[in-house]
């Protein structure tokens, strides 16, 4: 009763401010509340706008991403999170319809520059898909895969070495090292998302791009990848796009709110999932619409 | 009177059948609801009672060898029954037609019976041409043992006329055909594997929608090329070409090759596999690609290391399938390979296929018991008995592989 209330409420509210959820087209034009800014930024994005063909999917947007930290991008489906996400490495420069704005600094270099070298950025800014993708290679070679294009390794030993601290730290040598010219597709599907984080951090990136990598696992797989992430912090930056607030919650140390295009808030997570700034994140976060 | 005339009256009849149904239902309906609309009543009459005399007619011909034939003027009597058959149903059907009659459903088990006998025929017919190749072949067999046919390396099939004749005698060794088919496809798939391969990948992976709009239909006209065409392609253009650029290298090329016609057929076959790998190389799903791409690989070591790899048993498949073309293809190959049945691996050289010697054999006045016409059954067998490996091999691949990415 009083929940009904309260939505009616709510609605009235953002009709008033000219804000339907529902309508995809509307894009508003808002600046971003919280706290965009971290004292030793590793990314820098300033005013990134992202277009599919005449189709706005991501209005201006600025935020830092820090050294050692995770940052959680959550928001509803289509806001723009994958769309975000992939520009942090360039990944959208394969769709054609895509063309992407504004500027956006790894480490002081700007990534969006025509003549930077998208593989080394790619080998810089590592991505995990939503959707476990090993090669249709043995679990051995997937790993190596990337050590073996960038030419890391000199010689046999020194491969090994890069595939076995790989599994390691993805937490999947000991389930795997007795079978490792099994084909990667073998293994379950948790395993094998664990596969392709091993296979983006044999290739030493500096950061790790992960967009939604849990949605497609279950809950125990699921933990196991939660756990690995917050361990792979000490060493890596994680940007991670998901949907289930409780792992933002569980593994972020700061989360950004997307909506309808829009970088809404951004702040260290507690605070997001505490004491929200802005009524859309209140609401999406209390579970309002998503 | 003859057949065609009964089949015209037949229709006439199950057309007048048609509208008498319908009329009865049409009255039937003023008292009660019907089960079906009226016109399936009308289709029911009409169906039963001109397949009824279909059937008899055919019934008639399959057992008329055996039986009818004693009896005088027994063409008349087939006249007479079909229509007696036809009456009888249309009668038995039309009584038939009350408000409870389920005509639609019996309608539909007609149409599902007529479409089943049609995918039948295909079927019945591959058999039956089969089962025919296996007689004469069998014919063929007896006088020339099959040993002396797949093992012998001599292949002249003329026959004696006359015992006292010089010089002649018949020599049925296939194995000089077989390697000439094979050399031919072997340069055929140099070419068209290579270069279909890379064209597909080349569509598939970096051409712009546009292009490939503008490209791929142009390279699907290659296949529509009549073989005859590529024939006289390769004598005219390509045989001369081939043999004035040995004779700069001073290498006697004759002015028949198995090198001119592999080199047009494989052209000719260029379309089928890039067409295959086009399909098959965009079936690899896009997340692969991405992996791949997302740790910095570039383009072509995708295309190289996961591409590729993951679509290799599609295009096997696909290569494979095309190899069944080379060696069935027989136009371009008596047009510019020759006529010689030489035992040779030498491209220079003209040799001979199995498609052209079973033409040769069946061209002109034949009599159709000689070993020599019989030996193009033979060959037909083996050529048949290839192909259908082949494919079934190259099916089998081909559809492992679709079932891996759905
Ligand atoms: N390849 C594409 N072509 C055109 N529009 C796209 C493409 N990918 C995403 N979009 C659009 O961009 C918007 C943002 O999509 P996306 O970034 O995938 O959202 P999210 O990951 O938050 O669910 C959506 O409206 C979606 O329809
Ligand atoms: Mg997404």
């Amino acid at each position: 009763m009083y929940n009904d209330n309260f939505m009616t409420e709510k609605n009235i509210e953002m009709a008033d401010k000219n804000f339907d959820v529902n309508d995809q087209s509307t894009v508003d034009n808002e600046e971003t509340v919280g706290e965009i800014h971290v004292g030793d930024p590793r990314i820098v994005a300033k005013n990134v706008d992202v277009h599919y063909g005449d189709k706005i999917a991501i209005n201006n947007v600025s935020i830092d991403i820090g050294k050692n930290e995770v940052l959680a991008m959550i928001g509803p489906s289509g806001c723009g999170k994958s769309t975000f996400l992939r520009c942090l490495n360039r990944m959208n420069d394969t769709i054609d319809s895509c063309a992407v704005k504004g500027e956006l600094y790894l480490d002081k270099e700007n990534i969006l520059d025509k003549k930077i070298d998208v593989v080394s950025l790619r080998a810089k800014v590592g991505m995990v898909f939503q959707k476990p993708n090993p090669f249709p290679k043995s679990i051995y070679e997937n790993v190596a895969y990337g050590a073996k294009i960038h030419g890391m390794a000199k010689n046999k030993a020194e491969l090994d070495e890069i595939v076995f601290k790989s599994l390691e730290r993805a937490g999947l040598f000991q389930e795997v090292k007795d079978r490792l010219d099994s084909p990667g597709t073998s293994l379950s599907g948790g395993q094998q998302q664990r596969l392709c984080i091993a296979r983006t951090i044999a290739v030493s990136p500096e950061v790790i791009l992960m967009d939604e990598p849990c949605s497609a696992l279950d809950p125990i797989a699921t933990a196991k990848v939660e756990e690995l992430i917050y361990e792979l912090k000490e060493n890596f930056t994680i940007v991670i796009v998901t949907h289930a607030m409780q792992q933002a919650a569980r593994v972020s140390q700061r989360t950004a709110y997307f909506h309808l295009g829009n970088l809404v808030e951004v702040g260290p997570t507690e605070k997001i999932f505490t004491t929200p700034i802005h009524k859309l994140t209140e609401s999406y976060i209390t579970g309002r619409f998503g | 009177m003859n057949l065609s005339i009964i089949f015209f009256i037949i229709m006439i009849l199950g057309v007048s059948a048609y509208f008498a149904g319908l009329k009865k239902s049409l009255v039937l309906r003023n008292d009660k609801k019907l089960n079906s609309t009226p016109s399936y009543y009308g289709s029911i009459l009409a169906l039963n009672s001109s397949l009824s005399a279909i059937f008899f007619i055919i019934l008639w011909f399959v057992i008329e060898k055996n039986f009818i034939t004693q009896l005088e003027n027994y063409r008349n009597y087939l006249y007479l029954f079909t229509l007696v058959a036809f009456l009888i149903s249309s009668i038995l059907t039309y009584k038939k037609i009350k408000h409870e009659f389920k005509a639609r459903d019996n309608v539909e088990k007609i149409i599902k019976i007529l479409l089943f006998a049609c995918s039948s025929l295909a079927i019945l017919i591959t058999i039956g041409i089969f089962l025919s190749v296996i007689f004469e072949s069998n014919r063929f067999f007896n006088t020339i043992p099959i040993t002396d046919f797949l093992f012998g390396t001599h292949w002249s099939p003329q026959m004696p006329i006359r015992e006292d004749q010089v010089g002649s005698s018949g020599a049925f060794g296939a194995v000089p055909l077989f390697t000439g088919t094979f050399l031919i496809a072997f340069i055929a798939m140099c070419i068209a594997g290579p270069i279909g391969l890379m064209s597909a990948i080349y569509l598939s992976e970096y051409a712009s929608k546009k292009t490939r709009d503008i490209v791929k239909p142009l390279t699907e006209i290659l296949a529509g090329i009549p073989t005859v065409v590529y024939g006289f392609f390769a004598v005219i253009v390509v045989a001369p070409f081939i043999r004035n650029t040995g004779e700069e290298f001073g290498l006697a090329i004759a002015s028949e090759s198995a090198l001119a016609a592999g080199l047009v057929m494989g052209i000719m076959i260029i379309p089928f596999v890039s067409s295959i790998s086009d399909d098959v190389i965009n079936a690899v799903p896009q997340n692969l690609k991405d992996g791949s791409l997302g740790i910095g690989a570039t383009k072509s070591e995708t295309i190289k290391k996961v591409i590729i790899p993951a679509a290799l048993p599609g295009i096997i498949g696909g290569l494979l399938l095309a190899v069944s073309r080379a060696i069935g293809e027989t136009m371009i190959v008596v047009m510019a390979a020759g006529m010689s049945a030489n035992l040779t691996a030498n491209p220079f050289e003209a040799v001979t296929t199995v498609t052209v010697q079973i033409v040769i054999l069946l061209v002109g006045d034949q009599e159709f018991d000689s070993p020599k016409t019989l030996a193009a059954f033979a060959l037909g067998l083996v050529l048949f008995f290839m192909t259908l490996i082949l494919n079934y091999i190259a099916l089998h691949i081909v559809r492992k592989y679709r079932e891996q990415y759905e």
